[in-house]
């Protein structure tokens, strides 16, 4: 089988846009001029299998799980976007996950985020460990607990680039030297953060990931995942995973996904700015307990995620109101503006209940332990204006 | 009624008139595009179903060609008017319906007829309101296919056209007699980027019981809102800034729901209609528009005010800068102006001057505009190559000129590209 060129990434990056910013990459790498056509935008490959110039003599693209021109263009993309070599492209951002969790073997263990999203404990806890994979659950941003739950046949350490519901932030460049001086891969799943506002390959980590569903694509119309690495090793091995198991990206969406691509600089900032402003504006509400944005200066790794993000601080807050699991549930059911829905990132504005929506899988104690309280509500903010989410909301609580 | 077109978030009425810092006085120096915050809104709500089929959050892409009934009482009725729904694709289609109202709602119009490309929603337009015998008049500077299609079509069928120097009210007027039934005019022009009056526009066309058309595809709905000067209809190439990202093709008129009737039934005849899987893609292209429209704004205005001050540069057209001769009717109107640059190359003749167009390495040599990627291209081969010198003269497209339509790249480096290709 013939590995095609186009999971790799900034290598082939045309010399004129290497040096280029973020948005022109985003724009432009994996987009280069149909050469058949001249079309400005590369067409859309829907061919299953590609035919070859001989017998075992393979083109560069031969069978569309192994690779297709649309997929490839995306891939380039993306690991222009992360600084990787490379990229792959899954069919959602769970199967993402899945292939890294597919590195290791029977007996091997894996650390991860008490504030894990639920997928990812549901694969950990009820299918990995079918496979005699162990998982420890710890507090990411303290370095000691996650030292201490790291053991001779720890081999993962899985990280959340921003914790759900608390937006807690971990020191990536710590976490990374800590897991390589023990010899463990290290994952990011950077769904949160976006490529746009955090890279972290540039802190060291080994894999990040995104559910591409979120702001990746950006507009709620396509389920994806991507992985993208700084070892060409571990593209070989990952690709290998992906190609033998078959969760690819549908060239449908991978064209969505690129095409979301081209604003997603405009969009996460925009969303950004909104958020911190609707997260100022409800720190001054007497009904709100407290607004979790590492934008404020009163969240607890306000200054780690200054520093850690590229001037920005995504578009996903989270506030507790003084009320009870009732109200809180009605002030998510009387928006006019905000969806009432699970998922993020895109351009319309969701909100949602973590108590009775996201986490409902938590059981009664488990909420209490990670502050998953009742008056809890999660914000993703799309790209209505700040002035008609306020109000929005302030009509939803008063109403 | 099933699409609630009343939507109008809070504030958009104010947002359009945007404030002090609107380009009634820019000072370039800190010039600084406003912002549209309602307009981001409706972009991204105004026209689409709150709750959709299935809960779904986006818009389902109908393919259906025809729609069924479920009895031959069900029919009558929707023959006899009784029950307004869909019948065939080419009458009109569940995704036409949504961002038909969408972009009704941006242009602060009644109603929006949605057409396969630009030229497909003039012609529509014309189709529907010239018989044998009626004339109209244009402004000179406009769109050389839109000139061809009447020069060449409209007169087949007994419909005179009148050219009038664009921008001159009173020669425009002396052309009106009683068969002139349109007034037709690009604002801006293309590619002098030329600003017409609107307000005194569609007050020639009142007082002459003449109905008006601007083609606002270079302003957009961001930038000017012809509607509100009172302009009958409004035509974009959606291909460009509302769809943005050079993957598809579109038109649209807007106008009053009774004038935009007939035109409508027209469409149905014509069949110049658009797939679901087009629609979708423009109401995709336009959840972004205002993000985009605002940088596109920044950047036409950062690489035009580079040009200016670029010793290789001789002349630049952009509607934000002073030097426009329109610049101070475009500050009345206009709240930004757009993305596309014109400029002519110092002491160049027209291979020096493609030269310069062969060293830029971001922006792609291409016609059309508005798109996330920039385009770069030299008016006299990519669009008048085949006309002779003195029409060429007559239409103002000068050897040494350029059009540069900025995407939504950083504007840093889209400067940078510009700087070594006029320095190569």
């Amino acid at each position: 089988m013939n590995e095609p060129g186009g999971i790799g990434g900034s290598g082939e990056d045309p010399a004129s846009l290497s040096k280029t910013s973020f948005r022109t990459r985003a724009i432009h790498v994996g987009n280069e001029v149909d050469a058949a056509t001249g079309a400005v935008v590369p067409p859309i490959h829907l061919a299953s299998t590609f035919r070859q110039p001989g017998a075992g003599v393979w083109g560069d693209f031969d069978y569309s799980r192994s690779g297709n021109p649309t997929r490839s263009h995306l891939q380039r993309t993306l690991a222009s976007l992360e600084g990787g070599v490379g990229a792959l492209a899954f069919s959602s951002g769970m199967a993402a996950i899945h292939a890294v969790t597919m590195l290791l073997r029977s007996g091997d263990h894996v650390v991860a985020g008490a504030d894990l999203y639920g997928g990812a404990y549901r694969l950990l806890h009820k299918i990995c460990d079918r496979a005699g994979i162990g998982v420890t659950l710890v507090d990411l941003t303290d370095i000691d607990a996650v030292e201490a739950a790291i053991h001779r046949h720890t081999k993962l350490l899985w990280i959340e680039s921003i914790g759900n519901p608390q937006m807690s932030v971990p020191d990536l460049a710590s976490l990374a030297t800590l897991a390589k001086s023990r010899g463990l891969w290290t994952g990011v799943d950077n769904t949160f953060g976006t490529p746009a506002l955090l890279r972290p390959l540039e802190f060291g980590i080994d894999i990040v990931m995104h559910s591409a569903t979120k702001y990746l694509g950006g507009h709620s119309d396509c389920l994806g995942g991507t992985l993208a690495v700084s070892d060409p090793d571990l593209l070989d091995q990952l690709y290998f995973i992906q190609n033998a198991t078959g969760a690819v990206l549908d060239p449908l969406s991978c064209f969505l996904v690129s095409r979301g691509l081209k604003t997603l600089d405009l969009r996460i900032r925009q969303q950004s700015e909104t958020a911190l402003r609707l997260a100022l504006w409800l720190s001054e509400l007497s009904d709100v307990r407290r607004v979790l944005y590492p934008g404020l200066p009163t969240h607890r790794q306000y200054d780690l995620a200054r520093r850690q993000m590229d001037g920005a601080q995504g578009g996903m807050l989270t506030f507790e109101l003084n009320g009870s699991l009732e109200k809180t549930s009605k002030v998510c059911e009387s928006t006019k503006l905000f969806h009432l829905a699970v998922s993020l990132g895109a351009v319309e504005s969701l909100i949602e209940q973590p108590a009775t929506m996201s986490h409902a899988s938590y059981d009664a104690a488990d909420r209490a332990r990670f502050g998953i309280t009742d008056g809890l509500i999660r914000l993703s903010v799309g790209l209505e204006s700040f002035e008609d989410l306020r109000d929005d909301l302030l009509g939803a609580m008063t109403a | 009624m099933p699409i609630d077109t009343e939507f109008r978030p809070a504030g958009s009425d104010t947002s359009d008139s945007a404030g002090p810092d609107t380009a009634a006085e820019p000072s370039l120096a800190d010039y600084r595009p406003p912002r549209h915050p309602g307009l981001s809104t409706q972009c991204v709500h105004a026209g689409e179903r709150r709750q959709k089929q299935d809960g779904a959050i986006s818009t389902p892409i109908h393919t259906a060609s025809t729609f069924t009934f479920e009895s031959t009482d069900e029919l009558i009725e929707f023959v006899e008017g009784r029950h307004v729904r869909e019948e065939y694709g080419r009458y009109g289609s569940p995704n036409e319906k949504s961002v038909e109202a969408k972009l009704a709602a941006l242009d602060h119009a009644e109603d929006a007829v949605v057409y396969s490309s630009g030229m497909s929603a003039l012609v529509g337009l014309l189709m529907t309101r010239l018989n044998q015998g009626d004339e109209i008049v244009f402004f000179d500077q406009c769109y050389h296919r839109s000139r061809q299609f009447c020069r060449e079509h409209l007169s087949r069928f007994g419909v005179t056209t009148y050219q009038v120097p664009t921008g001159d009210m009173a020669v425009m007027e002396s052309a009106i007699t009683p068969r002139t039934k349109m007034l037709v005019s690009e604002s801006p022009t293309n590619p002098h980027l030329t600003a017409i009056d609107l307000d005194a526009f569609a007050e020639l066309g009142r007082r002459h019981d003449v109905e008006t058309l601007i083609d606002a595809t270079l302003a957009t709905p961001m930038n000017l809102k012809p509607i509100d000067h009172g302009v009958d209809f409004v035509l974009h190439s959606a291909t460009k800034y509302l769809g943005g990202h050079n993957d598809l093709l579109a038109g649209v008129l807007c106008g009053g729901r009774s004038d935009l009737e007939p035109v409508r039934a027209m469409r149905g005849c014509l069949g110049n209609v658009n797939s679901g899987h087009n629609l979708y893609l423009l109401e995709r292209g336009l959840k972004t528009f205002e993000l985009r429209m605002h940088r596109h704004n920044e950047n036409g205005m950062k690489v035009a005010r580079f040009l200016e001050d670029h010793p290789r540069v001789e002349r630049v057209y952009y509607l934000g800068l002073p030097s426009h001769p329109t610049h101070a009717i475009a500050a009345r109107q206009m709240t930004g102006f757009g993305g596309l640059v014109t400029f002519t190359v110092k002491d160049a003749d027209w291979r020096e001057t493609a030269a310069v167009v062969d060293a830029a390495k971001i922006a792609r040599i291409a016609p059309s505009l508005g798109g996330t990627e920039s385009l770069i291209e030299q008016p006299l081969v990519m669009s008048y190559y085949n006309y002779t010198p003195e029409d060429r003269r007559d239409f103002g497209i000068a050897d040494n000129m350029i059009r540069f339509s900025c995407g939504i790249e950083n504007p840093e480096d889209l400067i940078a590209d510009l700087d070594q290709a006029l320095s190569a």
